[in-house]
C-alpha cells in the first residue's frame, strides 16, 4: 500500500454520533426495537435527525436518565429493568431489543454488556438483547451502524460451511439487485447483515467469505477476520467502475471465468455508463470538497474523479481505516489532498482558499455555505439514499449534478 | 429513568443556544461530545439561517476522559475569541460534561478575557430548553444591565423573542407596528438581535413587553425589580387579546390609541355567514403554555368554537392553564407524554385539533383536521410570507390558519347537498379525470368486537360524506354500547345522531 500524507486535525467536529444510524437501522431490521440509554439530547438528536415524525410508536427511543438516576448504580439497574418490562410488555412485536449506549451512559460507566446479559436471562431467552455503543464520545455517525454490526456477529453461531456474508445496510431493492448480480454469477449461498428478512438464521466461520458495501464497517470487519471469515477486499461498489471492480472481486474468489463475468455485466455496466454520462456533462472539469460526515468520502470521490470528470481538492473523512480503504487510497491519493478528523474552523479556512465549484458538507454547514454563494450537497442523503451498485449510478451522479444545475437556473433567472 | 419517544423540548443547552443565536456579538463555548453539534442543523436547516449558529462545541472524546478535558475547554475558549472577537462570552455544559465536572465558569474566568463572561448552569437531568433560553437570556441580563436615564420619548422593550421561535420574526414586525401607532418607540429586541449594549440600556426604557414567558419572563421580573422597568402580562394574540393589551399599556404609560380597526378583518370574516359551520366545533388545543392559553380564548371567544381539551407540555405554565381549563369546564393535560396525549386526543374525538407539529402527526393518523399554534417548531413554521400569530394582523393571519383545514362553509353545505350524486361520492373522481380515478384507501376504524352493523345501517352509513363517517361510526357505536345494544340499525344510527346533535 502507498503511503500518501494525511491530515490529521483535532478540534471541533460538525458531525453526528454514532445514535443517528439508528433511524436507517430499524427501518432495515423489522423485528428490532433499539433503547437508548441516555439523556434527553439523545432523545432530542434522534428526533431531530429523523426529520419527520410519522410514526405514532416508532421502533426506537431513549430512556432518559433523570438526576435521581445519577445517585447510585444499583438504583439504576433496576430502573432499567423497570423501564424494559414496561417497553416490552406493551411492544410485544419486538423480538430484538438493541441496548444502545451513550456519552452520558458511558461516562457514568453504566454496564449496558451486563444489563442485557440480565435482561435475556430475565426474559429466558425469548427476547435477544444485545447491546452497542452510539455514543459521541466513541463513535461518529456511520461508526454507529459499525458498531451494532459488530455485536451482531460477536452473536451469530459458529458455522464453518462454504456462503458468502455482505456486509452493510442497503435498502432493499438495491439489496435484491446485487442478490440477482451475485446469483447470476453463479455465487451462492449470498447472506446479507443486517437483513430484513428474519427467516435467514446462518452462523459465521472459517468457510466463511465477506465483502463489504459500505466503508465504514471497520470493527465489523476485524470481527469477522476473529471469527476466522476471510475478507474479499476491493473498492467498494458505488459507479460502474467501483460495482465491476467489487463483483469482479467476489467472483475472482469464487472462481469465476473473466469471460462469463463479462458477459453477465455487460447490460448492467452498459446502462450504469449511459445513466452516469448524463450528469457528467455537468460535473466534468468542476472542483469538489468534501468534509468530514460518514466515511463515504473517499469512495465517492474516486468515483466523482475517475467516472464524472471533477477535481479533487480535499477529500476529509471523520475516520480513515486504511485496511478497508486500501483500493480507494490508492485511487485518489496522488490526486486529492486527504483529512481525517477535524477542527471545522481551520477547515472552512481551507475551503474559502480552495474555493471549490461544489461541496460535500452536513446540514449545519450546508446553507451557511450556500449563504455565502457556494454549492452545497448534504451529505447525508448519501447515506439515506440508494446509491449502491450499478442501477444507481446515475442516480449517484445526479445527486452531485443537481446543487450545480439549480444554481445555473436560479442565477439564469437573476439575471435576466 | 423515563422512556420518551418524542420530545416537545430539547435539553436546556439547546434553549441556550436559541437565546445566543438570535443576539449580536456574543458567543457561546459548550463543553460537549462530538455529536451535540446536532443542534446547529436546528437553525440553519429549520430556521433557514445562513450563518452558523455562534457557538463552539469543544467535541472531547473517549480518550480525553480524565486526561485533559478541561485544557481542551480552554483551548476551545481561547480560540472562540480570537476567531469570533465576541463583546460578550457564555459558557456552559451539554449533558455529558455535567457530568465530568470540569466548571466551565471556573475556566473560562480563569483566561482573564477582556469581555464579560457569563458562566451557565444548565441542569440537563432536570430541565428542559424552554428553561434553558430564559434562564440564560435572565443570566446576561444580570451580569449586563444596569439602571439608566429614562429616553424622553416613551419606549419599550420587546422581550422573549429567540432563534427557532414560533413565528417570532413577524410578532416582532407586528407589534413594533402597532408601538408605533400608540406613539411608542421600541428602545430593544432582546434576546434576538440583541448585541451586549443593548442588553446594557435596557433600562432606559418605560416598560417592557414580555412577548413570551417561556423564554423571558424571569429576566422580566428581575428587571421590574432592578430597573424600575413594569412588564405587560397580556399575550397579544387575538383581537380581545390586543385590546387588553393596548388597556394594559394604557395603563402602564401615556400613550394614544391606535386606530386599528382599518386593518382587522378577522371579526367580520368570523361573523359573516359562511362562518356559521365554525359554530361550537369541538377543538382541542396543545402546545406551549402561552400559545395553548392565547388559542383556547381566541377559539371560544372570537371563533366560536367549543374548547373540549387544553393542555401543555411545559410545566412552568401548568398553574395558569389549570386556572384557564377550569373556567372553560375542560380537564387540563399538562404533560409532555407524546402517547399519553395522542389517547386523550382520540378519547375526545375533536373535530380540529390546534396544536404543535407532534399533533399535526396524531391529526394525519386519526384523520383530524389540525393546525399548529406553538412550538416545537418545524420547517414548514417559517414561511417565507409576513405570518404573525400576535397583533391584528396575527388576528387575521390565524382565522385563515384555523379555517384552512376545514372544508368551507358554503363548500361543506354543497357537499351535503350533492352527496348522492353519481359523480359526488367517495368513489367517484374528479369529474375532469374522467372515470379513471381509484379512490384513495379510507383508514376503517375496526367496528368493536361486541357491536354488529346491521346491513342496511352500514349502507346509510356510507350515505354520510366520508370526512365525517369516522366519526358518524365512532359515535354510533359508542351511543349503541352505552345502550347495550349488540346490533346497530338504521335506527340506533338516527338516535345517536339525535344524541350527539348540538
Amino acid at each position: 500500500m502507498s503511503d500518501f500524507p494525511i491530515l490529521k486535525q483535532r478540534g471541533q467536529h460538525e458531525v453526528f454520533c454514532g445514535l443517528t444510524a439508528i433511524l436507517w437501522l430499524h427501518r432495515k431490521m423489522q423485528d428490532a426495537f433499539f433503547l437508548v440509554v441516555g439523556s434527553r439530547t439523545c432523545a432530542h438528536l434522534l428526533q431531530s435527525a429523523a426529520g419527520v415524525m410519522i410514526f405514532a410508536e416508532p421502533r426506537f427511543g431513549t430512556i432518559i436518565l433523570e438526576e435521581s438516576d445519577l445517585a447510585g448504580m444499583a438504583d439504576m439497574h433496576t430502573e432499567l429493568d423497570r423501564e424494559i418490562e414496561r417497553l416490552l410488555s406493551r411492544r410485544t412485536d419486538i423480538k430484538r431489543l438493541f441496548l444502545v449506549g451513550s456519552c452520558p451512559s458511558e461516562v457514568i460507566k453504566l454496564d449496558l454488556d451486563v444489563a442485557a446479559k440480565r435482561l435475556a436471562k430475565k426474559f429466558n431467552n425469548s427476547i435477544q438483547i444485545a447491546n452497542f455503543s452510539g455514543s459521541g464520545i466513541e463513535t461518529t455517525f456511520t461508526q454507529g451502524e459499525d458498531a451494532c454490526l459488530e455485536t451482531v456477529i460477536r452473536d451469530l453461531p459458529a458455522d464453518d460451511s462454504q456462503q458468502l456474508i455482505v456486509l452493510g445496510t442497503m435498502p432493499d431493492a438495491v439489496e435484491d439487485q446485487m442478490k440477482s448480480l451475485l446469483s447470476d454469477l453463479g455465487i451462492g449461498p449470498v447472506k446479507v447483515i443486517p437483513t430484513a428478512d428474519q427467516r435467514q438464521k446462518f452462523g459465521v466461520g472459517r468457510g466463511t467469505h465477506f465483502a463489504c458495501v459500505q466503508p465504514f464497517l471497520g470493527a465489523t470487519h476485524d470481527a469477522m477476520i476473529q471469527r476466522g471469515a476471510k475478507h474479499i477486499s476491493a473498492p467498494f461498489p458505488f459507479g460502474a467502475n467501483g460495482t465491476t471492480d467489487w463483483l469482479w472481486a467476489i467472483a475472482d474468489t469464487y472462481g469465476v471465468s473473466r469471460d462469463h463475468f463479462d458477459q453477465v455485466i455487460a447490460a448492467p455496466l452498459a446502462r450504469a455508463k449511459k445513466a452516469v454520462a448524463h450528469s457528467k456533462s455537468v460535473l466534468q472539469g468542476k472542483s469538489v470538497f468534501f468534509f468530514p460526515d460518514s466515511q463515504l468520502e473517499l469512495p465517492l470521490a474516486r468515483f466523482l474523479a475517475q467516472e464524472c470528470g471533477m477535481t479533487l481538492t480535499e477529500v476529509g473523512t471523520p475516520y480513515l481505516h486504511s485496511a478497508l480503504l486500501r483500493h480507494e487510497l490508492d485511487a485518489i491519493g496522488p490526486i486529492a489532498s486527504i483529512s481525517e478528523g477535524q477542527d471545522v474552523d481551520l477547515q472552512l479556512d481551507r475551503h474559502a482558499t480552495v474555493n471549490p465549484d461544489l461541496t460535500v458538507c452536513g446540514l449545519g454547514l450546508a446553507n451557511p455555505l450556500e449563504g455565502q454563494g457556494k454549492s452545497t450537497k448534504w451529505s447525508i442523503e448519501l447515506v439515506f439514499s440508494p446509491v449502491h451498485f450499478y442501477e444507481q449510478a446515475g442516480d449517484l451522479a445526479a445527486l452531485f449534478a443537481r446543487p450545480l444545475i439549480r444554481k445555473g437556473l436560479l442565477t439564469k433567472e437573476a439575471a435576466e | 429513568m423515563k422512556l420518551a419517544v418524542w420530545t416537545y423540548e430539547g435539553p436546556p443547552h439547546v434553549g441556550a443556544m436559541r437565546t445566543v443565536t438570535g443576539m449580536q456579538k456574543t458567543h457561546l463555548v459548550l463543553h460537549a461530545p462530538q455529536g451535540d453539534t446536532y443542534a446547529d442543523l436546528l437553525f440553519t436547516m429549520i430556521e433557514r439561517r445562513n450563518h452558523r449558529p455562534p457557538v463552539t462545541f469543544t467535541t472531547f472524546q473517549a480518550r480525553d476522559l480524565g486526561s485533559d478535558t478541561a485544557n481542551l475547554f480552554k483551548q476551545a475558549c481561547l480560540a472562540a475569541y480570537e476567531r469570533y472577537k465576541p463583546e460578550l462570552l457564555l459558557v456552559g455544559a451539554s449533558c455529558t460534561a455535567e457530568l465530568i465536572q470540569d466548571d466551565p465558569g471556573g475556566l473560562a474566568e480563569a483566561l482573564g478575557l477582556p469581555i464579560p463572561v457569563v458562566a451557565l448552569e444548565l441542569p440537563s437531568y432536570q430541565r428542559k430548553e424552554n428553561f434553558g433560553a430564559d434562564e440564560t437570556f435572565f443570566q446576561i441580563v444580570k451580569a449586563l444591565a444596569t439602571e439608566c436615564p429614562k429616553t424622553e420619548n416613551i419606549t419599550c422593550n420587546l422581550i422573549g423573542p429567540t432563534a427557532l421561535g414560533f413565528r417570532h420574526r413577524d410578532d416582532i414586525r407586528e407589534l413594533t407596528h402597532l408601538l408605533s401607532q400608540m406613539g411608542i418607540a421600541i428602545n430593544a429586541i432582546a434576546p434576538m438581535h440583541a448585541s451586549p449594549d443593548d442588553i446594557k440600556r435596557l433600562g432606559a426604557a418605560h416598560f417592557n413587553v414580555l412577548m413570551y414567558p417561556e423564554t423571558g419572563e424571569t429576566a422580566c421580573r428581575w428587571m421590574e425589580k432592578n430597573l424600575n422597568l413594569p412588564f405587560t402580562k397580556t399575550i397579544p394574540i387575538g383581537l380581545h387579546g390586543v385590546s387588553d393589551f393596548i388597556q394594559e399599556i394604557q395603563g402602564l404609560v401615556d400613550c394614544n390609541t391606535p386606530d386599528v380597526a382599518a386593518d382587522m378583518r378577522s371579526d367580520w370574516y368570523s361573523a359573516s355567514v359562511d362562518s356559521n359551520y365554525l359554530t361550537k366545533k369541538r377543538v382541542f388545543i396543545f402546545g406551549d403554555g402561552t400559545h395553548a392559553m392565547a388559542a383556547a380564548r381566541l377559539a371560544q371567544d372570537e371563533m366560536g368554537f367549543q374548547v373540549v381539551g387544553l393542555g401543555c407540555y411545559n410545566r412552568e405554565q401548568a398553574r395558569p392553564l389549570r386556572a384557564m381549563a377550569k373556567t372553560l369546564d375542560v380537564p387540563a393535560l399538562i404533560s409532555d407524554d407524546y402517547l399519553e396525549i395522542e389517547d386523550h386526543i382520540k378519547e375526545l374525538a375533536p373535530e380540529l385539533i390546534l396544536g404543535t407539529q407532534m399533533e399535526r402527526h396524531i391529526a394525519k393518523r386519526l384523520g383530524i383536521p389540525c393546525a399548529v399554534i406553538s412550538a416545537p417548531v418545524h420547517v414548514q413554521d417559517f414561511p417565507a410570507r409576513y405570518s404573525p400569530q400576535m397583533g391584528i394582523e396575527g388576528a387575521n393571519v390565524i382565522f385563515d390558519t384555523w379555517v384552512h383545514p376545514l372544508v368551507m362553509g358554503l363548500e361543506e353545505h354543497l357537499l351535503h347537498m350533492f352527496r348522492d350524486d353519481f359523480e359526488f361520492n367517495d368513489t367517484a373522481g374528479p369529474s375532469h379525470h374522467s372515470g379513471s380515478h381509484q379512490p384513495a384507501p379510507q383508514p376503517e376504524i375496526p367496528a368493536d368486537d361486541q357491536i354488529i352493523w346491521l346491513d342496511s345501517a352500514e349502507k346509510e352509513l356510507r350515505k354520510i360524506p366520508f370526512f365525517v363517517r369516522g366519526k358518524a361510526r365512532r359515535n354510533t357505536e359508542k351511543f349503541a354500547s352505552a345502550k347495550g345494544l349488540y346490533e346497530i340499525s338504521i335506527d340506533t344510527l338516527y338516535e345517536a345522531k339525535a344524541h350527539y346533535a348540538q
